[in-house]
């Protein structure tokens, strides 16, 4: 029988996603000569007013996927300058009423880093672990809270796991005691229903690339009702209602529209589709000895899978899969030599960190692809575990925890 | 991250894999690195009645570079004397294998490795000869 499955296969949809054909082909009809390719800003003719058109349909999509008024969205280059925009406009903003955040442990880097800025320029941020299941509970947001607290940042889904949080439980917190809620979303958005209105979200961060839309756009929900206030962190011809100046990518705004759309259109069907393939992964490969799943079993994302394979090294284990095109949980591939700062905040132990694949299957996978994955996924941690002396310790019975190891 | 050829085909034939009995009189055992870094390696080699190494085994956990490192290092030692051996430096490992800046340490790994293997056995002849 001939396949048709394509080498090698693209297991990684967390970390991006191809530009659906649909999308593609509006956003095509926004950059030529005879297309729409007009500036949004220009009000004199019609190429200026056909533009806006197209940009508010994109607008009108995009918030019909949230529950938001299409008011609420600013358009921004992505999710990182979302989540810079959110937390850095509204902590400035509101640094009259304290300079206290919220934030958890294993957020995106993006979050993480703008916090740390912050710290920088004056303001306390308390950092939140999760809990081993790698949620992080309402109640701990609750339990942080202090007077001076103006924002909390908690992201939906996270990237390395695919862990799904109760933003609608910290939601009721936080508008109850009046404190900004920014979430970030951009694993989110367009993968699970979200709506902004009955979760109370102040301000969310969302990307087009992650929804099978073209990279380089995203937005920032900024709630009117109640009305949330942020300072603009790009200054320049006060577009996007002085929030974020920067002429308007037509055709960028248009594919994130109709991404939006489309991901709208199919999402309990193809959520169907991505849990069966998910399982079968897992089933697939959760029979060898010492794999574990990382993460809530439950409350992930549908095409979310994070699995340790104990005793074999991310970094090798990703060689040895040649046709899969994964990422490794562990930060090895990059010079540092820490393990997953997500999972050892999860309390797994330094080898299971280090041991770790993330899978996100998508719009584009197939049965055949997942299984042609799991045939080669046993077969590498065969090859690596015969040459692993942990795994000849482990079989001997040997607790790696009491040997003394000599850390280079 | 690519790869050279030479940890390629390391990797994917990798020399010498096993395990020698750790107490036999004649084997050295070198164990280095930690699971925490992410490389372990466990070197030993046997040595015959001339203090020549003729058989050497590894396993290792970490990444391509690493059970590359140990591998060729196998290979490196037999027929050398304990002397000989004990002069590889982790430069030749790392030339040989072509490896990039941040895969270095997995040359100094298996450098620490050999060291380790024959500081080993120099303390079993030691002991055998105090007792």
């Amino acid at each position: 029988m001939k396949s048709n499955m394509q080498l090698p296969i693209y297991l990684d949809y967390s970390a991006t996603t191809p530009v659906d054909p649909r999308v593609a082909e509006k956003m095509s009809a926004c950059l030529t000569n005879e297309g729409n390719f007009g500036n949004a800003a220009s009000r004199s003719h019609s190429f200026g007013w056909q533009a806006e058109e197209a940009i508010e349909t994109g607008r009108a999509q995009v918030a019909e996927l949230i529950n938001a008024d299409p008011r609420e969205i600013v358009w921004t280059s992505g999710a990182t300058e979302s989540d810079n925009l959110g937390i850095k406009g509204a902590a400035r903003f509101y640094q009259k009423n304290g300079k206290h955040i919220i934030t958890s442990s294993i957020e995106h880097k993006a979050v993480l880093d703008t916090c740390r800025q912050l710290e920088r320029d004056g303001y306390e941020i308390t950092y939140l672990p999760p809990d081993e299941n790698g949620i992080t509970q309402p109640e701990a947001v609750e339990a942080a809270m202090r007077e001076d607290t103006v924002l909390v940042s908690i992201m939906h889904a996270n990237n390395e796991i695919g862990v799904v949080n109760d933003v609608a439980a910290i939601g009721e917190i936080t508008r109850a005691r009046k404190v900004i809620f920014h979430v970030d979303g951009a694993q989110s958005v367009g993968k699970i229903p979200v709506d902004v209105v009955a979760m109370k979200i102040d301000l969310l961060s969302m990307c087009a690339h992650k929804m099978y839309g073209p990279k380089g756009i995203g937005a920032l929900y900024v709630c009117r009702k109640p009305r949330v206030r942020i300072e603009a962190q790009i200054h320049g011809g006060g577009h996007e209602r002085g929030m974020r100046s920067g002429t308007l990518p037509t055709h960028q705004i248009v594919g994130f529209g109709e991404a939006a759309r489309v991901a709208q259109e199919g999402m309990a069907e193809e959520n169907a589709r991505l849990i069966t393939l998910r399982q079968r992964l897992w089933d697939g490969v959760s029979d060898m000895e010492e794999v574990y799943l990382n993460g809530h079993p439950e409350q992930r994302l549908p095409g979310a899978l994070n699995v340790s394979f104990n005793f074999v090294e991310g970094e090798s284990l990703i060689m040895a899969l040649k046709d899969l095109a994964i990422s490794s949980g562990s930060a090895c591939t990059s010079a540092s030599l820490e393990p997953s700062y997500v999972l050892r905040a999860l309390g797994r132990s330094d080898e299971l960190a280090h041991s770790s694949l993330r899978f996100s299957v998508g719009r584009f996978t197939t049965e055949e692809d997942v299984d042609h994955a799991i045939s080669q996924v046993r077969a590498a941690v065969e090859k690596l575990r015969d040459l692993s002396p942990l795994w000849d310790m482990y079989k001997d019975g040997i607790d790696l925890n009491s040997v003394q190891w000599a850390a280079h | 991250m690519a790869y050279g050829e030479k940890v390629l085909d390391h990797y994917e034939n990798p020399r010498n894999v096993g395990k020698m009995d750790a107490d036999d009189a004649s084997v050295g055992t070198g164990m280095v690195g930690a699971p925490a870094c992410g490389d372990v390696m466990r070197l030993q080699i046997k040595i015959d009645d001339n203090g020549v190494i003729e058989d050497a085994k590894f396993k290792t956990y970490g990444c391509g570079s690493a059970i590359a490192s140990s591998s060729l290092l196998t290979e490196w030692v037999k027929g050398k004397t304990l002397d000989e051996a004990s002069q590889i430096k982790n430069s030749e490992i790392a030339e040989e294998l072509a490896l990039p800046p941040v895969k270095i340490h997995c040359s100094v790994l298996a450098e620490d490795a050999i060291k380790a293997a024959i500081d080993d056995l120099k303390s079993k002849s030691d002991n055998a000869v105090a007792s």
